[in-house]
């Protein structure tokens, strides 16, 4: 068993403190004045939710955050979420067109964060359920994907009952972002308004092929968004040994318990350079592990950790080792003592580039733990003897202007649908799929 | 080149340059007046004498702000200097031996009546002050008391009593411009028949900053009520440019203007000039920042008139004021039409959606797909063209392609309907980006003639009637 962290209490609430403390009113007054209020605005275009966001910033620049909180949360219920884990330089910030003109754009993630804690710190409500219709949607998944879907659904007046395998609500956005991006408290706080408008939600509850038929046969409708499952195995020796772990447990752990029960090693090793490994490379840096090394097959320039996390882990310390593959890992009295690692040579550019192994390149990098951030598998064994569903390369196939299945009344939407995505495009996946299940009930 | 000559004579009271602290709550005292001319200023007009002291309530200013920027209008409900006439008259004396080559002139207002005019007028002269500012603009509190703008608002009294001061003054009296009148040529020339040797404006305008929405108190307010105030600051200039220009093109006045309204930076100042006056007076903005602001109009008006190789203020002042006249004699014939140049445009829409929903519909939006869009950015630079601004901000990170100004894969192209662009200027008012829309003049299909000439011509029947323009 690992150790757990030899960091005081303190340290670590310094440590995992937030990445961007709140604007207060005259920061984000002052903030908000910076935007043209652009028209058909590129921002809004780019937000895979469609956020509004000229109008929210003019709502904050004139003072009325409850307003800018409406606009936010109309258009993605985990509004509060995604101001603090969007990749905001990709989306909404990439396309704010101060970048031409001033050369930096408007916070747009920091400002969301204001409207919307103010909303939260005011516990504020903004919409209802409908008028009861009668009809009833069963939503496989409390995930982000599956509440964003119950939300909508609710305020049509259709009945919602969720089913959700941990004890928990959220999903990945309780559970598996780095705690110094979203809090715990915050993920959950942030789903209240949610299960306030009469969500019926059974904790505890896997669903398997069996119950999907019987979910199939007593509801009107199904929403699967059941996310995806545990790391994918590397199928290396010593895989299976004290020490070796996978990115999202290591991450649950910060949010399932106190800071201090949290194990980290002395020298971890991250293996893959996703957003993933660079929150479980940070997080170990801020754990108190004395040296962290991301090892990745290709080059910097094919990672798929966003530039600005790339940037976040560095200053964290984070090591990079690029272009080596794992071999095997190396066990010293039943725990891991390194990993030992292969150079390759990639041939070409991009990610569908091969690697070639440099023969007599091998070496071993002495660590403690090793945490595999290889993206997930599928967790779609439960529809596989569902007639109608199509199932490629481990994706859901849907329709994707309502989410629609090839099975009738079943719709779907989050990870499942694309090996991981962000939080905003769950959102945006469970709205279009209570869009589509409502056109399905009417 | 040489240095040009900053110094400045109105009404035969000489300043080392032409800026004046405006009478105000920064001319109050010894203590800031010799604080300004050390900062740098030419003049001042020390905070209106009355005989007595006035009493002043709490709180007295209002603000606006806009969009973020603080004080855009200021207004005041304080009265006239709140300190004795003889503490006043000392100060005023020791100040002008200590700065004996700065203008110090003296604003009055007392009640309406001869013996007490002759009485303030005399003792302030004997000060050594350089000349004498009538008080006939302020809007607040004294004017319900018959002085102030209840003087400035009827010519009548505004001539009376600006003889009565010439029956004494023995040097040059300047008469105060309410700007709370239908027309202010009225009232000025007024002051000139009454023998006044300059006129400044503007005064305050009357208004009310606004109310509380918490408490529902007007703002600024005492104890829960308000009172109409004065109004200034930048918000006010283009009110005073214009009646600065209407006075300074009126037919029966000659005499010299100090220009007053909204003056903040040496911009301002250098239009108040072309627009006739002689010299400026500047108030709100020191209350914002303090006198250090005059080192920026003295540099930003000695490297203007640089640019422009103006030696000395005579060589401009003025030279605006015969360009402004009747719409009646504006050239029907005179075509402007925008063009946006595509090179610096960072596609917000504000000309698209101003044009739009605002004037005439002649901006066409075409959506670009992103990819078409980069592969035009790159078939540009590499024919040599100079890279567009928003290309520089492509980037790739983790794998996905960003560009400013592109969403959802797609760029709006926004142009310009040539057709039917009735050259309004709002577009290029709007654009976020300088120099990107600019209004070219093209020929127009109506002959170079005023509406003047055009309607004579329409009754002799050598021209056609003008086809109204083509609306969506």
């Amino acid at each position: 068993m690992t150790d757990k962290t030899r960091l005081s209490a303190d340290q670590l609430a310094h440590n995992f403190a937030d990445l961007h403390p709140a604007y207060d009113r005259d920061e984000a007054v002052v903030e908000a004045s910076r935007c043209l209020y652009c028209y058909d605005a590129p921002c809004t275009r780019a937000c895979p939710t469609h956020i509004d966001v000229p109008r929210f910033i003019r709502q904050i620049q004139h003072d009325n955050p409850m307003g800018a909180a409406e606009t936010i949360f109309a258009e993605n219920i985990f509004g509060g979420s995604c101001a603090r884990a969007c990749p905001t330089e990709v989306l909404c910030e990439g396309a704010c067109v101060d970048r031409t003109l001033l050369k930096e754009p408007v916070r747009i993630g920091r400002l969301q964060r204001y409207a919307t804690d103010h909303a939260m710190e005011n516990d504020l409500r903004f919409f209802e359920p409908g008028p009861d219709t009668g009809k009833r949607v069963a939503i496989i998944g409390a995930g982000p994907a599956g509440l964003a879907c119950a939300h909508e659904l609710r305020k049509a007046g259709h009945a919602v009952t969720v089913y959700e395998a941990r004890d928990v609500p959220g999903g990945l956005n309780t559970l598996g972002i780095a705690a110094y991006k979203i809090t715990t408290e915050f993920a959950l706080q942030e789903v209240q308004p949610i299960l306030e408008m009469g969500v019926d939600i059974r904790y505890d509850t896997p669903v398997d092929g069996v119950m999907l038929e019987t979910l199939r046969r007593d509801y009107d409708a199904v929403f699967v968004g059941v996310g995806l499952g545990e790391t994918a195995r590397l199928g290396i020796e010593g895989e299976d040994l004290d020490g070796v772990w996978e990115a999202l447990d290591f991450i649950f752990q910060t949010h399932t318990g106190s800071l201090s029960e949290c194990r980290v090693g002395r020298n971890v090793v991250v293996i893959g350079a996703g957003n993933t490994a660079i929150d479980v490379a940070t997080e170990a840096a801020r754990l108190g592990a004395e040296q962290v090394t991301i090892v990745y097959r290709r080059t910097a320039h094919e990672m798929s950790a966003f530039a600005y996390e790339y940037e976040l882990a560095k200053a964290d310390a984070v090591q990079f080792l690029w272009q080596v593959q794992p071999l095997r890992f190396v066990g010293e009295n039943g725990r891991l003592a390194g990993l030992a690692l292969q150079r390759v040579q990639q041939n070409g550019n991009g990610r569908t580039a091969t690697v070639t192994p440099l023969e007599g390149s091998d070496f071993d990098l002495p660590c403690d733990m090793a945490i595999k951030a290889l993206g997930q598998t599928s967790l779609l064994d439960l529809l596989t003897n569902v007639d109608g569903l199509s199932v490629e390369n481990g994706r859901l196939q849907i329709d994707a202007q309502t989410g629609a299945t090839g099975a009738p009344g079943v719709f779907s939407g989050g990870d499942c649908l694309s090996k991981g995505a962000e939080i905003v495009d769950a959102v945006q996946e469970g709205k279009i799929a209570a869009a589509g299940i409502n056109d399905y009930l009417s | 080149m040489k240095k040009p000559n900053l110094a400045a004579e109105l009404c035969g009271i000489a300043s080392p340059n032409p800026f004046w602290l405006a009478s105000g709550p920064p001319t109050n005292s010894a203590y800031q007046v010799r604080r300004a001319f050390e900062a740098g200023w030419g003049g001042v007009v020390w905070k209106t004498l009355g005989h007595e002291p006035i009493v002043n309530v709490s709180s007295r200013y209002g603000a606006i702000d806009y969009d973020g920027r603080k004080v855009v209008g200021l207004n005041n409900i304080e009265l006239i200097t709140d300190r004795t006439l003889e503490e006043n008259l000392r100060e005023i004396r020791e100040v002008k031996r200590e700065f004996p080559d700065h203008a110090v002139v003296v604003s009055l207002m007392v009640e309406s009546n001869r013996e007490a005019w002759h009485d303030i007028v005399k003792q302030t002269e004997d000060t050594g002050c350089d000349g004498l500012e009538l008080n006939f603009g302020c809007p607040h509190g004294m004017s319900e008391r018959g002085m102030g703008s209840a003087v400035g608002q009827v010519p009548e009294y505004a001539k009376m009593i600006t003889e009565w001061v010439k029956e004494v003054a023995q040097t040059p009296v300047l008469v105060k411009l309410t700007p709370n009148v239908t027309d202010v040529r009225r009232i000025g020339r007024a002051a000139a028949e009454g023998g006044a040797d300059g006129l400044s404006l503007i005064n305050t305008i009357n208004s009310i900053m606004g109310v509380d929405l918490d408490t529902l108190h007007p703002q600024p307010h005492v104890a829960g009520r308000g009172s109409h105030g004065g109004y200034c600051g930048p918000a006010v200039k283009p009110i005073a440019l214009n009646m600065v220009q209407e006075i300074a093109a009126d037919p029966a006045i000659s005499v010299p203007i100090s220009g007053i309204g909204g003056i903040q930076a040496w911009q301002d100042a250098i239009e108040f000039m072309l627009l006739g006056a002689g010299n400026v007076q500047v108030c709100t903005a020191v209350m914002h920042y303090g006198f250090r602001i005059v080192e920026h109009l003295i540099s930003g008006l000695e490297g203007w008139m640089r640019e422009k190789s103006f030696a000395q203020l005579s060589d401009f002042v003025g030279h605006t004021v015969h360009a402004v006249g009747d719409w009646a004699d504006l050239d029907l014939g005179y075509k402007v039409i925008a063009e946006i140049d595509q090179n610096t445009c960072i596609h917000c829409g504000l000309c698209y959606i101003a044009c739009e929903d605002g004037a005439h519909q002649s901006i066409r939006k075409t959506e670009v797909p992103e990819a078409e869009f980069i592969a035009e950015l790159e078939a540009l630079s590499a024919n040599g063209a100079p890279p567009k601004t928003a290309a520089s901000t492509l980037q790739v990170s983790g794998g996905t392609r960003v560009l400013a100004g592109a969403g959802a894969g797609i760029v709006n192209r926004y142009e310009i309907k040539q057709e039917s662009c009735v050259g309004c200027n709002l577009c290029s008012l709007v654009c976020p980006v300088n120099d990107c829309i600019s209004m070219i003049e093209v020929p127009s299909s109506i002959p170079s003639m005023s509406w003047r000439e055009y309607k004579d011509r329409l009754e002799r029947g050598e021209v056609e009637p003008i086809e109204p323009p083509a609306h969506v």
